[in-house]
């Protein structure tokens, strides 16, 4: 137990060697290092996870030095070991070590290959340091660096303006939305006197309602930005600019899912706080559903995943809202499995295409990448929710709890599911089934392929080596299996909800429903989930245009980025222009001119008394002498 | 019998009365120079008539920085008006206006 600090101290050292001496390393050596760095720190989450099993408490915390120390406000930092942050460490670090090795191969002859793995492990530090700190300070931490690596990660090809700006955009959505994670640390030190949690859980019980639903309300403001949740959702689709692995790591198995996490954390505060827990559940199953219907109508294959990702945290944040977090977390590990695998397949895809991700120019890649459509059909099914696939064993709890909550919220989950299917059967009858559009002809390239095209007119797509096989097929695996974490038919097979039970609040009676509830529950999700996938496959599978179908409402995503973009972000570029046309120059650079012209206006009087005339400069001294020599007569009272 | 103290301030007024006179009057800047020098001896000698009067050894160790730095004046005063007499022969203070702001 004593050993939990090599966890995140592994990719640190990665991340610092890469520092010194990644130019020098170079591929594929600087991949291998940052693999390792991961993996030992998986290595090492497990060991502590064994130790931890064997453990007489269920909170352990490894006390590292004082962070902060100002009289009455003290902070430690410190890592908390309990299920919770022993649950996420496991699925991160293990993740990541997948995906880390996966992008060996992924990001081959970029130039910036050590810089990604530098970023890579970086990333991994943090997230680690977010879901290990014994503290919201420390958490916060984590919060920010994760943060700032996903701004690296997502402008990688920041010589793509598109990338750039995603890059930004993600940045800048997620700093309005930590401001809410500021704000809530800041009424907990007013109120606690501690960022710890364990004073935060001691204390919250003694707080006034109004200060526990402030609390909790704005730490999910900042929860909203980090897990894109409605309206703060555009940057994750946009985030897909970066490299594929980033958007399989960050953008969809870990960082965005640290909102779920944070809550999760906060379960026992935020169980005191009601009606807090209702608006996280509107907001989760609006975004779920949301989300669902905007991917329906994208043609990126990445967007598709994109979106598919924002629905899933939306479904997250309802088993959030309800009570059932055991299930949040069973959705958020199995989520990290199958969208892991569903991106890492894409990435493939991508790989093996030529950097084409339009998947109106796909099709019928299943004869030339038979394992990649199999592994990418393991992840529509366990996402779609079909049984006995991952998803339908955590979204089924979800839904529970959903069906718990409120009627309405359970139906638009159960419709939710259902479009899901469809959406993930669109992309992968695009993508692999019907006619191939990518003969020579039709092809055309995008991006970097262009140059790639114009000297070889034939593109054959074809499965990657097995570098990037191996993750993707562990996945798959994972994916198909993951539901063994925590299945039903026993409260003993339940090995997640009795693992994390000691470190969350106890969920409401609705979720203990009675077998028969159950199983009519189970068998309709399973019902929406083959159903809106054979719809898709009727429609899809045969031709790839039905503008139909694919409405412009859902393809702007709602357009509420686009309503941001005109009420926010074009009235604060003109407010720029008016501050750099007009205050700028008038206001700032005139008081700064003005001081210097009242400056030179003065020297030009005064210099008038330096005449030059020695004689009339004594005089003038001479007679200052005189008044000084009367002032001090009448003051002596001569 | 000794001289009363009020000669000596009368002797010191009267000496720093004609520098102060001599150099706002004269042109010449040698003399101009001779004259700050009476004025600094004027003050001198009140020093040491006050330090005689007052049994304070003070007042004559005062006159002593006075004389250094007078000396340290007139090199400096004399080297600037030997430079300028190279460069404008005759010139009197008032046409030494560089210095003009």
């Amino acid at each position: 137990m004593k050993l939990v600090f090599l966890i995140p101290a592994f990719p640190l050292l990665g991340a610092l060697s890469l520092i010194f001496f990644g130019r020098k390393l170079k591929e594929p050596l600087a991949g291998y290092i940052a693999t390792l760095a991961v993996g030992m720190s998986f290595v090492f989450s497990v060991v502590v996870w064994l130790a931890f099993l064997g453990y007489h408490s269920s909170v352990f915390v490894e006390h590292l030095f004082v962070w902060i120390n100002t009289g009455s406000f003290k902070v430690d930092a410190g890592l908390r070991v309990d299920p919770l942050s022993l649950t996420m460490v496991l699925f991160v670090t293990g993740v990541s070590t997948l995906i880390h090795f996966y992008s060996v191969e992924y990001m081959h002859k970029d130039i910036d290959f050590p810089k990604f793995f530098l970023y890579l492990n970086l990333f991994v530090t943090s997230m680690i340091i977010l879901v290990l700190g014994n503290n919201m300070l420390l958490t916060f931490v984590g919060w920010e660096g994760v943060g700032v690596c996903s701004y690296f990660l997502i402008s990688f090809w920041h010589e793509r303006p598109s990338a750039a700006s995603a890059g930004k955009k993600a940045m800048i959505v997620n700093r309005i939305a930590d401001v809410g994670f500021l704000l809530s640390m800041f009424l907990v030190i007013h109120y606690v006197h501690s960022l710890n949690y364990s004073a935060i859980f001691a204390a919250a019980p003694h707080l006034s309602k109004s200060v526990v639903a402030a609390i909790v309300m704005l730490a999910f403001v900042g929860a909203m930005g980090k897990s894109a949740q409605v309206p703060l959702y555009g940057w994750l689709a946009d985030a897909m600019e970066g490299p594929t692995p980033v958007s399989a790591l960050i953008h969809a198995a870990t960082m965005v899912t640290a909102g779920v996490y944070l809550m999760v954390r906060l379960s026992p505060v935020l169980a005191l706080s009601p009606d807090i827990a209702h608006v996280i559940t509107i907001i989760g199953i609006l975004t779920a559903f949301m989300a669902a219907m905007a991917a329906t109508a994208q043609d990126d294959i990445k967007k598709v995943l994109a979106y598919s990702t924002v629905s899933q945290l939306g479904y997250m944040f309802v088993g959030v809202g309800t009570g059932a977090y055991a299930a949040a977390i069973f959705l958020m590990v199995t989520h990290a499995f199958y969208k892991a695998l569903l991106f890492l397949s894409s990435g493939s895809v991508i790989h093996g295409m030529h950097d084409e991700q339009n998947l109106k120019k796909m099709g019928a890649l299943r004869i030339v990448m038979p394992i990649t459509a199999v592994a990418f059909f393991t992840g529509w099914m366990a996402i779609a929710g079909v049984p006995p696939f991952a998803g339908f064993w955590s979204k089924g709890d979800v839904l529970l709890g959903a069906f718990g909550e409120s009627w309405l919220v359970w139906i638009i989950g159960l419709a939710t599911a259902g479009v899901t299917s469809y959406y993930m059967g669109r992309e992968y009858c695009l993508a692999f089934l019907g006619k191939a559009r990518w003969m020579p002809a039709t092809v055309k390239g995008k991006k970097k392929s262009a140059k790639a095209v114009s000297h070889s007119p034939h593109i054959d797509p074809h499965e990657p080596s097995y570098k990037m096989m191996i993750p993707v097929v562990t996945l798959a695996v994972l994916a198909l299996l993951g539901g063994l974490l925590n299945l039903p038919f026993a409260s003993s097979l339940k090995f997640l909800d009795n693992f994390l039970k000691p470190a969350i609040a106890a969920s409401p009676s609705y979720l203990h429903s009675s077998a028969l509830t159950q199983i009519v529950l189970g068998s309709l999700d399973a019902i929406f989930a083959i159903g809106g996938g054979l719809i898709a496959y009727f429609i899809w599978s045969k031709t790839f245009e039905r503008p139909a179908l694919e409405f412009t409402l859902f393809k702007n995503a709602w357009y509420i980025d686009k309503t941001g973009d005109v009420a926010i972000a074009r009235s604060s570029t003109k407010l720029a222009e008016v501050t750099d046309g007009v205050i700028e120059p008038k206001v700032i650079d005139g008081a700064v001119v003005g001081v210097t012209k009242l400056v030179l206006a003065v020297g030009i009087l005064i210099r008038k008394l330096a005449s030059g005339f020695v004689r009339r400069e004594a005089l003038v001294i001479a007679g200052g002498l005189v008044i000084l020599i009367i002032i001090g007569g009448l003051r002596g009272g001569l | 019998m000794s001289v009363g103290l009020n000669y000596y301030l009368i002797l010191a007024a009267v000496l720093f009365t004609i520098g102060l006179v001599g150099l706002l009057i004269r042109r010449n800047v040698l003399v101009m120079l001779m004259c700050v020098e009476l004025m600094l001896n004027a003050s001198n000698l009140t020093f040491v008539a006050f330090a005689s009067k007052l049994k304070d050894v003070g007042g004559q160790a005062d006159v002593f920085f006075v004389l250094v730095v007078a000396a340290a004046e007139v090199v400096v005063g004399l080297a600037i008006i030997v430079s300028i007499y190279r460069k404008r022969l005759g010139a009197t203070a008032d046409d030494l206006s560089s210095l003009k702001g």
